[in-house]
């Protein structure tokens, strides 16, 4: 059980609003991810849902209850955060512990769920340790295995992935993602990373500047960006954006194409341009192009490709793959273009 | 190479330079210490010698255990440092914890009022605080130094402990609310413990000027039961005549008390350094 109900939550600091109206519904077993720029108030809200901060108006409700008044550990939530926030003075089982000790669990069932959630994260060999004697990856699992003992009904991870390095990052995601799965647990999880959001989540919620851009499975951020600011924060390299006078365009003011759904040849195409930069990463190909019709363009093709500095080519978007703005960055839903259609896979022209 | 030797005499350097402020801190004590194992020829012929046999006497220590009551002139000095420390550090903890991690109107101009103590000597209101005394009854008794000295050490440590707490992990303080502690078991399980470096550091910097001060113990509590240590090697300080063994001996035992608390307080203040760098 764990599903989330946000009602207009506003959020202000001084004169200064940090939240600016959100309402959000999450269902039980759901994986969502708050997704944003620093600032956004991500942060904020998932403190507000775990009662660290009050709101300054609107509900939070958690299975159907309001606990706008309820303190953080009556809320049956449980935390992860990025500084790990582990006690220093108390070891590894004792940390996972304390929580149930603080509820008046028996001490013989505390023992169990401990076992049993250190055996999850494979931390048994390290249950005497204190926090100082464990490496950065280890001690992010003890603050993820104190959450998986209290059993609650959402976990709420804010940024856990930041501090570890790129190779543990990786594989604590995939312990996250295997955790999900097996436990079955609705989860909030914050980050900036896209890439983190992207894999983990079921729903993603991009916010900006205190509001919701969008909510929506990975795959429709991707394919159906509501706006500008998500289509511009979701994938990476991040889409192009052309003026749409440009491409003779009324309609719309500004058209975006995403560099995977552009085409290159040396011979022909829509727009001429010159190859100012190419970076190999092996499994893509990032090409830089200034053209003369659409200006800076950048272009992913799938594995290598003997593009260089200078050379002339000639990009072709790929049919259906356009996004069109309207002159408040809202996409133009119906139109010639057809924004939305499915992709055409594989592309022509490579 | 060259480094290395640069190095080498940069540390000699600076050990030179600590070895000699730790013989002139250190000779005034050494000169207690040694006069008061002497007959009183024998300081005033050779004050720096050590004792030998001829000039070895102990006329000073037994003067001092057979006038007044000197093991209750301890007694005294010690319930009122070591009371008066916890009661500083107890509140001065408080205080600093509701400043660093409380957002409430007037904040800062409540932690300007509680440092201003700093600033300000205490000894500038002994007349009202005689009166104080006088009109609750408390004149000759601990309790009034106690109060007096607490007064005294709050401020410093209520300034010192609210730097040091604010640098305690906010995140830290949050798993704890999470996990269902009291906001009084978060001060005194997860924040206290971190900050006991800090701490030792108001503990030592509190109990020095405590327990060599004469002038709240010679105006509030002069009375021969409620006597320190201090006030009380006074007796042998004249007008006319000072009996030098008698002060020495008294002050050479009143190192020994201070040693033993500052001892206990520095290895917490070096096991919360060590502590920090090995992590």
């Amino acid at each position: 059980m764990g599903s989330l109900q946000l009602k207009t939550i506003r959020k202000a600091f001084g004169s200064h609003e940090v939240l600016k109206g959100i309402d959000l519904d999450v269902k039980d077993g759901e994986f969502v991810i708050f997704v944003g720029p620093s600032g956004c108030g991500k942060s904020t809200l998932l403190r507000t849902i775990a009662g660290l901060e009050d709101a300054t108006s609107g509900s939070v409700q958690i299975d159907g209850v309001e606990v706008g008044h309820v303190a953080p550990a009556k809320r049956g939530i449980a935390m992860v955060f990025q500084s790990y926030a582990l006690y220093p003075h108390l070891t590894v089982k004792d940390n996972m512990g304390l929580g149930l000790k603080q509820a008046g669990v028996p001490k013989a069932e505390i023992e169990e769920k401990v076992a049993k959630a250190a055996g999850m994260l494979s931390l048994e060999p390290y249950l005497a340790r204190r926090p100082a004697e464990l490496s950065g990856g280890q001690r992010q699992r003890v603050a993820i295995g104190r959450a998986i003992v209290r059993e609650p009904k959402l976990f709420l991870f804010d940024e856990p992935l930041s501090n570890l390095d790129a190779a543990l990052r990786v594989n604590t995601r995939l312990e996250i993602a295997r955790l999900h799965r097996s436990l079955k647990a609705t989860m909030i999880y914050v980050t900036h990373d896209q890439v983190e959001a992207m894999t983990l989540a079921d729903k993603i919620v991009v916010l900006n500047a205190g509001r919701i851009e969008q909510v929506g499975s990975p795959m429709e951020l991707y394919n159906r960006p509501a706006n500008l600011f998500v289509a511009g924060f979701i994938g990476s390299p991040q889409m192009n954006f052309i003026d749409a006078a440009k491409l003779g365009d009324g309609e719309a003011k500004t058209i975006g194409i995403r560099p995977e759904h552009i085409g290159l040849s040396r011979e022909s195409g829509d727009w001429k341009g010159k190859v100012i930069h190419v970076e190999h990463l092996g499994a893509d190909t990032i090409i830089y192009i200034e053209s003369e019709t659409v200006g800076l363009l950048t272009v992913r093709l799938f594995g290598e490709h003997r593009y260089a500095a200078d050379d002339i080519v000639h990009a072709t978007p790929v049919i259906g793959s356009m996004h069109r703005f309207d002159a408040d960055g809202r996409v133009i839903k119906s139109g010639k273009t057809g924004n939305g259609a499915p992709v055409i896979w594989p592309r022509p022209g490579i | 190479m060259s480094k290395t030797r640069a190095s080498l005499m940069r540390m000699g350097a600076v050990h030179a330079a600590l070895i000699a402020y730790t013989l002139v801190a250190l000779f005034p004590v050494f000169l207690t210490i040694v006069n008061s194992f002497k007959s009183r020829n024998a300081i005033f012929r050779e004050p720096l010698a050590i004792p030998t046999p001829e000039t070895f006497s102990l006329i000073g220590y037994e003067t001092v255990l057979k006038q007044g009551d000197f093991i209750g002139y301890f007694q005294n000095s010690i319930i009122v440092t070591v009371v008066s420390i916890a009661l500083v550090l107890l509140f001065g903890a408080m205080a600093a914890f509701a400043l660093s991690e409380y957002r409430f109107r007037g904040n800062t101009l409540m932690g300007l009022y509680l440092a201003l103590g700093i600033m300000i000597p205490i000894r500038l209101g002994t007349v009202a605080i005689l009166q104080g005394m006088v009109a609750t009854g408390l004149v000759n008794t601990l309790t009034a130094l106690i109060l007096v000295y607490t007064a005294q050490g709050l401020p410093l440590a209520v300034f010192i402990l609210s730097e040091f707490m604010r640098t305690v992990s906010d995140d830290l303080k949050n798993a704890g609310r999470i996990d269902g502690l009291s906001e009084y078991a978060i001060f005194l399980r997860l924040v206290l413990p971190l900050i006991r470096p800090a701490m030792a550091t108001v503990a030592v910097f509190t109990m020095i000027p405590i327990w060599n001060d004469l002038w709240f113990p010679l105006i509030l509590a002069p009375a021969e039961a409620t006597k320190t240590v201090t006030l009380g090697s006074q007796i042998f300080i004249g007008q006319f005549v000072t009996n030098w063994n008698a002060v020495l001996s008294a002050l050479s035992l009143a190192i020994f008390p201070v040693l033993v608390l500052y001892v206990i307080f520095s290895r917490q203040l070096i096991r919360g350094i060590t502590a920090g760098a090995v992590k």
